[in-house]
């Protein structure tokens, strides 16, 4: 392939990547901005929505789109089940102490491995995609009779994939009027804000702070449903996602949204560009330290405000 | 008896119980002591950091691994013997953890944690990208007829278990002095109260800088002996995992204590030698141990001892 169509496969390829990378960002990012805490186990509730979604779809014996949207439906809701029993039963035992939460949850992360270990098992296994077809796209050339269109050998996506894209938007769509139109988005919003006036104006921070938690879960568990028919279910499969939601979120500047999206943009589809050209390995390198780079130069993210 | 000659009884008392198990262990239970010796090393080094100057690294695989690949690869690939390669991993580790405190002690809290963990990814990626030396994923394994110190053979299981003894006991005699020292009682201030040990004038930053090389040239030499002993090295430790189970084996023996490291090291060990013959998924019981240390016994084994029944002990 000559260089332009590869650059599109590349550019394709980093769509779906950023797409499913924002989602699970916004999840790690909403904890962190209303709770203040960092959740290192985020990636296992990622690893718990691909690993739940086989267990749904694998079954069914009708049309693969049925097992999908009931995995769809029910993965994001176990995960969010779980990380409100992990909210309960640790998170507010500490009483949010940042510290002590990140060790918390480091063991979170290696009960909810290892049990996905025992119970799934070390096999990596695929979920049927509900539907996908093969898409040829067109390259420009200059020929002989000047521009003509063809189709290079290799140059195509499927329709699977450009679903994750249109979904993922959707979700984001969605999940941003939640938080600025609807009155839970409000109590949210000012929850991270103030916590101590929150309180005071009634608003039950307890209770906000178990649904934040199980919905930053539900959202890792969403993404991971969407991207299992194209990567497949292993229960080591949280550890990259973890770590990209890390780099994006703390680009973006911790707890912001629109920083969040905006860095998802930009990590994913760089990820996806500079992997098909130079090693994974090299590129994840690069992009490790930089990361590390700015939150020692710019603590504060790209849009965040400085944190304390 | 004063503190100081309480705390110097307690120490090499230990060091003899530890000489007498070594003499009258059976030689399964002598290796896994030498290799729980110096991963209690490493346990110290974490412990300088963690326990006593109250700044949490989530990153020190990266330490732990620069000594061992500064002292293996002079082994494996330069054929240097064991003393001036030993030397070569501490000034690896010395180095790198000069260059990571420069940089991430401009962060504090959750940031100086991510920052940490974000440079030991890196390391631990870049020593599988560089597996045309590092083997990677792999690693190497140094020669036996390599790993001779002055005529005796580290490979022999009693000669091993005395060397490892050996770095154990320098690294714990060695933090205990400095903990006793001004400067050890400044990092403790630095932990207990920030603000207020630079109001009196301390230079905070400084003495910060020192703990980390400190932390992370102990936890390099724990690393180097480890290459030396047991011969073997590979990526696995420069993983993740390896910057958590130092945190582990703090948390659990107690931090700020001088013999916890060594109590959790030895406790970790022996429960996961065990879940191990049960299950494969034995890092089920790291995670469990982590979160019921949080919720229930913050101070530890040794922190508990501490404040229920013994409040001298160092």
């Amino acid at each position: 392939m000559d260089f332009g169509p590869h650059l599109l496969l590349a550019v394709l390829e980093g769509a779906v990547g950023a797409a499913v990378l924002a989602l699970t960002a916004l999840g790690l990012s909403l904890v962190f901005g209303v709770m203040r805490v960092v959740n290192v186990a985020h990636g296992e509730f990622f690893m718990l929505g691909a690993v739940v979604a086989w267990f749904i779809a694998s079954p069914i014996a009708a049309h693969p789109a049925i097992g999908f949207v009931a995995a769809l439906a029910i993965a994001p809701l176990v995960a969010g089940g779980i990380a409100v029993v992990v909210d309960r039963l640790v998170l507010k035992r500490v009483e949010y102490d940042p510290e002590a939460t990140i060790v918390g949850t480091i063991g979170v992360l290696y009960i909810i491995q290892q049990s996905a270990l025992m119970i799934y098992g070390p096999e990596a296994r695929p979920v049927e995609p509900p539907f996908n077809h093969r898409i040829a796209l067109p390259w420009v050339e200059w020929g002989d009779s000047g521009l003509s269109f063809y189709y290079p050998w290799g140059l195509s996506t499927t329709s699977y994939k450009l679903f994750v894209i249109v979904a993922a938007v959707a979700i984001l769509v969605t999940f941003w009027s939640v938080m600025s139109r609807t009155r839970l988005g409000l109590i949210m919003r000012a929850t991270q804000l103030d916590r101590e006036t929150a309180v005071a104006f009634g608003i039950p921070v307890q209770r906000v702070y178990s649904i934040v938690f199980g919905f930053g879960a539900a959202l890792a568990a969403l993404s991971a449903v969407l991207i299992v028919p194209i990567q497949q279910a292993h229960y080591l499969m949280g550890h990259d996602p973890l770590l990209l939601s890390f780099i994006v979120v703390i680009i973006g500047g911790l707890g912001s949204v629109r920083g969040t999206v905006v860095a998802a943009l930009l990590i994913g589809m760089s990820d996806g560009i500079i992997s098909v050209f130079l090693s994974p390995t090299l590129s994840k390198i690069l992009a490790t330290l930089l990361v590390a780079l700015v939150l020692v130069f710019r603590p504060q993210g790209l849009y965040g405000k400085k944190m304390a | 008896m004063t503190v100081n000659a309480r705390s110097t009884v307690l120490h090499l008392g230990l060091i003899a119980i530890l000489i007498v198990l070594g003499l009258v262990l059976p030689t399964y239970h002598q290796g896994n002591l030498a290799r729980i010796l110096v991963l209690a090393t490493y346990a110290i080094g974490f412990n300088v950091l963690f326990g006593y100057t109250g700044l949490l690294s989530l990153g020190h695989a990266m330490f732990f691994a620069a000594g061992m690949y500064g002292c293996g690869l002079a082994m494996h690939l330069a054929d240097w013997s064991v003393l001036p390669a030993l030397g070569m991993g501490l000034a690896s580790a010395a180095a790198l953890s000069l260059v990571v405190a420069v940089l991430a002690l401009r962060t504090i809290g959750v940031a100086f944690m991510i920052v940490t963990l974000m440079f030991a990814q890196a390391f631990f990626l870049a020593a599988l990208y560089l597996g045309e030396w590092t083997g990677g994923d792999e690693g190497f394994v140094i020669a036996q007829a390599r790993r001779q110190l002055a005529g005796f053979a580290l490979t022999e299981p009693l000669t091993r278990f005395f060397a490892a003894l050996t770095v154990f006991s320098v690294a714990l005699l060695l933090t205990a002095w400095l903990m006793q020292m001004p400067f050890g009682r400044i990092l403790i201030g630095v932990r207990e109260n920030e603000e207020r040990t630079r109001m009196l004038g301390y230079d905070v930053f400084r003495h910060k800088l020192l703990a980390v090389v400190i932390s992370g040239t102990i936890s390099g030499g724990a690393g180097a002996a480890y290459a030396v002993l047991f011969g073997y090295v590979g990526a696995t430790f420069a993983s993740v995992q390896y910057s958590i189970f130092p945190l582990l084996w703090v948390l659990l023996g107690g931090m700020g204590t001088t013999i916890g490291p060594l109590i959790g090291a030895a406790f970790m060990f022996y429960l996961i030698d065990y879940a191990s013959g049960l299950t494969n998924a034995y890092l089920l019981i790291v995670g469990a141990a982590l979160v019921l240390l949080t919720l229930f016994a913050r101070a530890g084994i040794v922190g508990e001892i501490r404040k229920r029944w013994v409040p001298w002990l160092p």
